[in-house]
């Protein structure tokens, strides 16, 4: 086994660079990005009753087609397995997986792939029944935790307790339904996965959501954020740049509606952002309205949490640390110029 | 059957009426709170709000009419729906046909080939007129009948092959076949998938790209195809050695009377056992989710797993799936028995 993990890593070392540079030609011959999405995750990527896809994560995608391709529905969408997501972008199959996938460092150095930028700052937390009088993570000594298998959810949940010292029997469900199910039909006290989905699994799927409670501790760090192939520099500084952009559009207040109006802003940030005077486009290979057209076609970040998983949608997440770094969050793009 | 009959039947003795009355126990509890569920209180129309009043004390059948497009056929085009309800209706029609008795022999048997091959190009299209749809946008019922029926059809020759083969009086030949069979039998259609889908890909050289549903098609074949070279070789051993001396006295060469003697036999004979692989073989397609094809079960993944709406009804939705693939076994056990 040893053997074959070393001829694949071997394999997909030597495949990448020969498509140096090439993603972007690639992509604008093909007319089309191809971009991984999940299977499924609420307000990060899923398909509606009619096929359209949605969410924070797909949007990513839509802001890269109009930046790159002038058009934000030249999408191509592979819906990916959480085993088959990395494959699929090392074997070309994707040329971005935008796929709520968390940053971590053997992710991003092992893998032959690099993460672009966090596009949601997420973190571990714990539900509980409020009868249980429990109000810490710290109160639940020789609790029995539900939690979904294969995921860095169960690693952290241990990870959490030892450091702490107290000792927890982790239950282990297969299915993401059969994990919930066994909560609030009381096979565990506690229930842990992101705090992105505890708040929804709260107000969605539990019996009489004022029963329960979301605990204040936050256990890991769950960065996520769209990752692209290893050796296409030139790719990953658009897919950064780009998430940077509508990040930058936030904090100056460009959105969806006054994009075209503010092309007259005396304001030299909007107008380098715009691409009126400076053409920072040009450096990325592509048009000097790349940014505009990104922000046109999906809106500013803000716009796209607030319609995806903030208060206008029904997860009605609160921004947190997703909010701008002027904003008590720690959301702070470098500056386009 | 009279009124005595039926005493005697379930009440016939202390164990008959105690088992009759069990029964009717069970039913009398089960049946009326499943019937409430299922039918008084259910919701037919696809109303979300409705259904979530209900609070799951009735059944939403409105998320099966709601995702139903979705659920069958998966993310093909919705205004080239027709091509897949097609394909679905040409193999389905093969089925019905052999399971109904509708054709026989010969004829049968080009039906049950020529529904796959037919139903390839009219899903991918490309020629007269027809679009180009992707192999990655195929998915629901279309895609699970497709990977069957083509399944079936590519193994069964190669089965054939396999088992004639492993006959042979070359032993080089008979060893690599034997080892092909065993290893083929020895791992689970699952590691045949990951490693047609993960593993391949690596391999090939940059910009050679074979189509995802090709390598899993290849992996199914193969892998069935040692199954069903097993079955036939069970046949083929049974076959009476009389009768080849009779072709052999008859005239018959050895390539004819395989033909026209021993093949005819040995496959009716052993066509409840081959029935009873594309039985398997229809539920183990939905294995290939795992590889993001989204055959049945995937693509009712996809349309339920991130739609906070209508998710709560998943059980509503599986049932109706449930029922699909029962009804395709049910079709698939009635070949067995016809052909038996």
């Amino acid at each position: 086994m040893p053997r074959i993990k070393a001829a694949l890593a071997a394999l997909a070392f030597i495949s990448t660079p020969a498509l140096a540079g090439k993603t972007l030609d690639a992509i604008k011959a093909k007319g089309q990005i191809a971009c991984g999405v999940s299977t499924g995750v609420i307000g990060f990527s899923a398909a509606d009753s009619q096929g359209q896809w949605k969410g924070l994560d797909v949007d990513v995608c839509k802001a890269l087609a109009a930046a790159v391709l002038g058009d934000a529905n030249k999408v191509r969408w592979v819906p990916l397995s959480s085993q088959q997501r990395f494959t699929a972008l090392q074997s070309g199959e994707v040329d971005i997986l935008s796929r709520n996938t968390t940053w971590s460092l053997t992710r991003d150095a092992a893998l032959g792939l690099h993460f672009t930028a966090v596009t949601y700052y997420d973190g571990q937390g714990f539900m509980v029944a409020k009868k249980s009088k429990v109000t810490s993570a710290k109160q639940l000594k020789n609790a029995e935790i539900c939690v979904q298998s294969g995921t860095t959810t169960e690693k952290n949940l241990s990870d959490y307790f030892r450091a702490q010292g107290i000792k927890v029997k982790p239950v282990v469900f297969d299915k993401f339904e059969a994990s919930i199910k066994a909560f609030f039909s009381g096979r565990c006290q506690a229930y842990t996965t992101d705090a992105s989905a505890l708040a929804f699994i709260r107000s969605k799927e539990a019996p009489t959501p004022d029963d329960y409670v979301v605990l204040p501790e936050i256990i890991s760090k769950e960065p996520l954020g769209p990752a692209v192939r290893r050796g296409d520099d030139e790719w990953f500084a658009i897919v950064k740049w780009t998430i940077n952009a509508l990040i930058e559009a936030e904090e100056l207040g460009i959105t969806q509606a006054k994009v075209d109006g503010l092309k007259a802003s005396p304001d030299p940030a909007i107008q380098r952002f715009l691409g009126v005077g400076e053409d920072l486009g040009k450096s990325l290979g592509l048009n000097r309205e790349w940014a505009a057209r990104a922000v046109k076609a999906v809106g500013n970040y803000g716009e796209i949490f607030n319609r995806n998983v903030g208060a206008d949608s029904p997860l009605k997440l609160p921004r947190g640390l997703n909010a701008q770094w002027n904003h008590g969050g720690i959301l702070y793009a470098p500056p386009l110029r | 059957m009279t009124l005595v009959n039926l005493r005697r039947r379930f009440f016939g003795d202390g164990l008959n009426t105690a088992l009759t009355l069990l029964v009717l126990a069970a039913v009398a509890l089960g049946l009326p709170p499943l019937l409430n569920w299922a039918v008084i209180n259910a919701r037919f129309a696809p109303d979300a709000a409705a259904c979530e009043a209900l609070d799951h004390s009735g059944a939403c059948w409105g998320v099966v009419v709601e995702k139903a497009h979705f659920i069958l056929l998966g993310r093909y085009p919705a205004d080239e729906a027709w091509r897949p309800l097609l394909a679905a209706g040409l193999i389905i029609g093969s089925w019905l046909a052999a399971a109904f008795g509708w054709l026989r022999g010969g004829k049968l048997a080009s039906a049950l080939f020529a529904a796959p091959l037919l139903a390839l190009p009219l899903l991918g299209g490309g020629f007269a007129g027809l679009t180009d749809i992707p192999t990655e946008l195929w998915g629901g019922l279309p895609l699970t009948l497709l990977l069957t029926s083509a399944g079936m059809a590519g193994a069964l020759p190669l089965g054939i092959a396999v088992a004639y083969g492993r006959r042979s009086a070359l032993p080089v030949l008979r060893g690599l076949l034997t080892g092909y069979v065993e290893l083929a039998r020895g791992i689970p259609l699952v590691a045949a998938l990951f490693v047609a889908s993960f593993l391949l890909p690596l391999f090939f050289p940059d910009g050679v790209a074979v189509d995802m549903l090709w390598r899993v098609l290849i992996a199914i074949v193969l892998f069935a195809a040692a199954y069903l070279s097993e079955i036939v070789r069970g046949g083929l051993q049974a076959f009476p050695a009389g009768q080849l001396d009779a072709a052999l006295a008859l005239g018959f060469n050895r390539w004819q009377t395989q033909r026209w003697i021993v093949l005819p036999q040995v496959l009716r004979d052993v066509a409840p056992s081959l029935a009873n692989s594309a039985i398997a073989l229809f539920k183990d397609t939905s294995l290939v989710t795992i590889v993001s094809l989204y055959e049945l079960t995937g693509s009712l993944g996809l349309a339920l797993a991130g739609d906070p709406q209508w998710r709560p009804f998943y059980l509503e939705a599986w049932l109706f799936i449930a029922t699909i693939y029962w009804l395709g076994c049910a079709l698939l056990a009635r070949v067995s028995q016809r052909l038996g």
